[in-house]
């Protein structure tokens, strides 16, 4: 049977890097997700794997490109600011296809912010971040649990897709202590004929690029990246939902938001208020079909965020006008109790059985 | 009207390559390195690149090493190195080779792994990432390309640009009061405990070509010994951007480009 441990969600995420066979580790220390550094600095030599404390997140994410580009799982993980400093190498990952495995522990902005838990680099994770046209498959946990889970999971998809795998995570769900399973994990065989070992006579030089010159090459190239994308949207949609059977209104968040909206709905359920939840688990791909579909269902969706509004326009693409879609938020490390989610929701629908 | 001195041969080729009467009269002393792509580089004539790809393929081919020797590629008029260099490689982002470089030898410590920079690569955007590297002693070849201008977005100055020196952005001559002076690369990491080799070469002559060579092999070589940095700086020649011929390029090395920057060994390890 497998043990269960109590750990923060950061050295849960750190523990799982070492049993999902993490080769090599690269980081820069900054609040809320130091913890990653120091977990790995004392573990990582055990194991003989790599553990390396950079001169920034520049360098980190550029040492990821090196080792994953030799064939290597590498992974860095860092907090907003340090994010920011990370775009352009993970634009170059990108662009090169190589898999690796990148944490955002979000806290909150924009500048230097707060070291308190935010979702305000939403936009950020989903959208494209770097320069160009590229995406990160974003996982968003919502548990400590998840934070273990999500390296497995991003390390396989990073090295089936050739393409960076994003979790992201907040200070909350990073600093806080549950329990956690790791569980027994098979890493699957992988291609990786492609990397920079050293050329042998017997085949062609490999390199790693992500410079096309001319137009031509490049759209083509683009066009491959799109088809993966295309194929990432069609098989790799996650989410969860809860109470979605008979719901009538239904929240729409991930990550902490989630777990506060589940309360939330505990509460909003008593006082007789059908609403169920859903939670995308990838935010790249988005649940957009499936929220379209619910639309024959509910009739408003609440989209709450540690933020100003960011996943409130995909779900309103989602919903393409069907019901109306609202929004509330916290910012600034400031977390929305579930009482106050609650009221917020009877007084929409207050308003739109009124109007 | 050309007299009849003037008038050209029948083909441009008979000026260069007399026809050649019987090929088993002749030895092969010279041949381009099996390690080299056989294409035409895009570099401009009299530009240094192509001879310093070719140098450091020549000792990969000497030491046969092929097969355990990755580089890395910069952002600048060398970005396409692995056009040219028939081995691995992986193109960095600007000034970022130095970390890519880290992150392949840190994890594959039996290769030779060694990074191609110019001077707005390694000098200004990326001496970060260099700095720290040789100061944590990566067991790497660092070549560093000084030509004292950005080559590829056509010659604006660079931090190693001389004093007075003319360039696009800097129209009246580098004004160290205002830019400060051209940082002395080499000099400054040869500090560091962490360099273990420190050169500072050039290519403008058969002999600076020789010398340039030894020293690749010498860094090469000591990359067996798991010790520190090396650093080879060569001053190259880059006559487009410098709007001079090749031949004036090469001058201007010998006659101002040595007085900032002095070729010769600044660091050499001991009893090795």
């Amino acid at each position: 049977m497998t043990e269960t441990k109590l750990m923060k969600g950061n050295e849960a995420m750190a523990e799982a890097a070492i049993l999902a066979g993490c080769d090599a580790y690269f980081g820069y220390p900054i609040t809320p997700q130091s913890e990653v550094l120091e977990y790995l600095a004392r573990e990582m030599p055990k194991h003989n794997r790599i553990v390396m404390q950079a001169e920034s997140e520049v360098a980190s994410i550029n040492m990821v490109y090196g080792a994953a580009g030799a064939g290597f799982r590498a992974m860095t993980s860092s907090s907003s600011p340090g994010i920011s400093l990370m775009q352009e190498g993970i634009s170059y990952i990108a662009g090169a296809e190589l898999p690796c495995l990148i944490v955002n522990v979000n806290r909150a902005g924009p500048g230097l912010g707060t070291i308190q838990p935010g979702q305000g680099d939403y936009f950020q994770s989903v959208k494209g971040g770097g320069h160009g046209d590229y995406k990160m498959i974003v996982l968003a946990p919502a548990s400590v649990q998840e934070m273990a889970d999500f390296v497995y999971l991003g390390f396989d998809l990073a090295d089936k897709y050739r393409n960076p795998v994003l979790m992201l995570s907040d200070g909350a769900i990073g600093q806080m202590m549950e329990k956690v399973q790791f569980k027994p994990y098979t890493r699957p065989a992988v291609d990786k004929s492609w990397a920079t070992t050293g050329k042998p006579k017997t085949r062609n030089r490999n390199y790693i690029t992500s410079l096309f010159i001319q137009p031509e090459r490049m759209e083509q190239h683009n066009l491959k990246l799109e088809e993966k994308f295309k194929k990432i949207r069609e098989n790799e949609v996650r989410f969860e939902e809860i109470n979605t059977a008979d719901a009538e209104y239904l929240f729409v968040a991930y990550g902490l938001s989630a777990r506060i909206c589940q309360k939330a709905m505990d509460i909003a359920r008593e006082k007789g208020i059908k609403i169920g939840l859903l939670r995308p688990i990838t935010l790249y791909p988005y649940p957009y079909k499936r929220l379209e579909e619910l639309t024959a269902q509910v009739k408003m969706m609440l989209s709450v965020e540690l933020n100003s509004g960011q996943m409130v326009e995909d779900v309103r693409l989602a919903v393409n006008g069907k019901v109306p879609v609202e929004f509330y938020g916290r910012m600034g490390g400031m977390m929305p109790t579930p009482e106050e989610i609650v009221h917020h929701l009877e007084t929409l629908i207050q308003y739109h059985h009124a109007n | 009207m050309p007299t009849e001195e003037h008038v050209l041969p029948d083909t441009a080729l008979d000026l260069i390559a007399p026809a050649c009467h019987d090929e088993e009269e002749y030895e092969m002393v010279y041949h381009k390195p099996s390690t080299m792509v056989n294409v035409v580089m895009h570099y401009c004539p009299g530009c240094a690149h192509s001879l310093v790809h070719k140098l450091i393929m020549e000792v990969v081919e000497e030491m046969d090493i092929q097969e355990k020797t990755i580089g890395i590629a910069p952002v600048g008029c060398s970005v396409f190195a692995y056009e040219y260099m028939d081995i691995d490689m992986q193109e960095a982002a600007h000034g970022r080779a130095c970390a890519v470089a880290t992150g392949i030898k840190k994890l594959m410590p039996d290769k030779y792994v060694f990074t191609y920079q110019g001077d707005g690569d390694l000098a200004a955007i990326g001496i970060a990432e260099t700095l720290h590297a040789i100061n944590r002693g990566e067991n790497i070849l660092i070549v560093f390309m000084n030509n004292a201008v950005y080559g590829m977005t056509s010659g604006q100055m660079a931090p190693t640009t001389l004093a007075g020196m003319h360039t696009t952005t800097s129209p009246d001559g580098r004004d160290v009061s205002y830019y400060g002076a051209p940082i002395k690369v080499s000099e400054l990491m040869a500090n560091l405990p962490g360099a273990f080799y420190v050169t500072r070469q050039a290519v403008n002559s058969a002999n600076a070509v020789r010398r340039t060579k030894k020293a690749l092999q010498n860094a090469f070589k000591y990359q067996q010994l798991h010790k520190g940095t090396c650093l080879i700086e060569i001053i190259g020649n880059c006559p487009s951007n410098w709007k001079m011929t090749p031949v004036e390029a090469s001058k201007f090395i010998d006659e101002e480009m040595v007085k900032t920057f002095p070729l010769g060994d600044i660091k050499v390890p001991k009893g090795v």
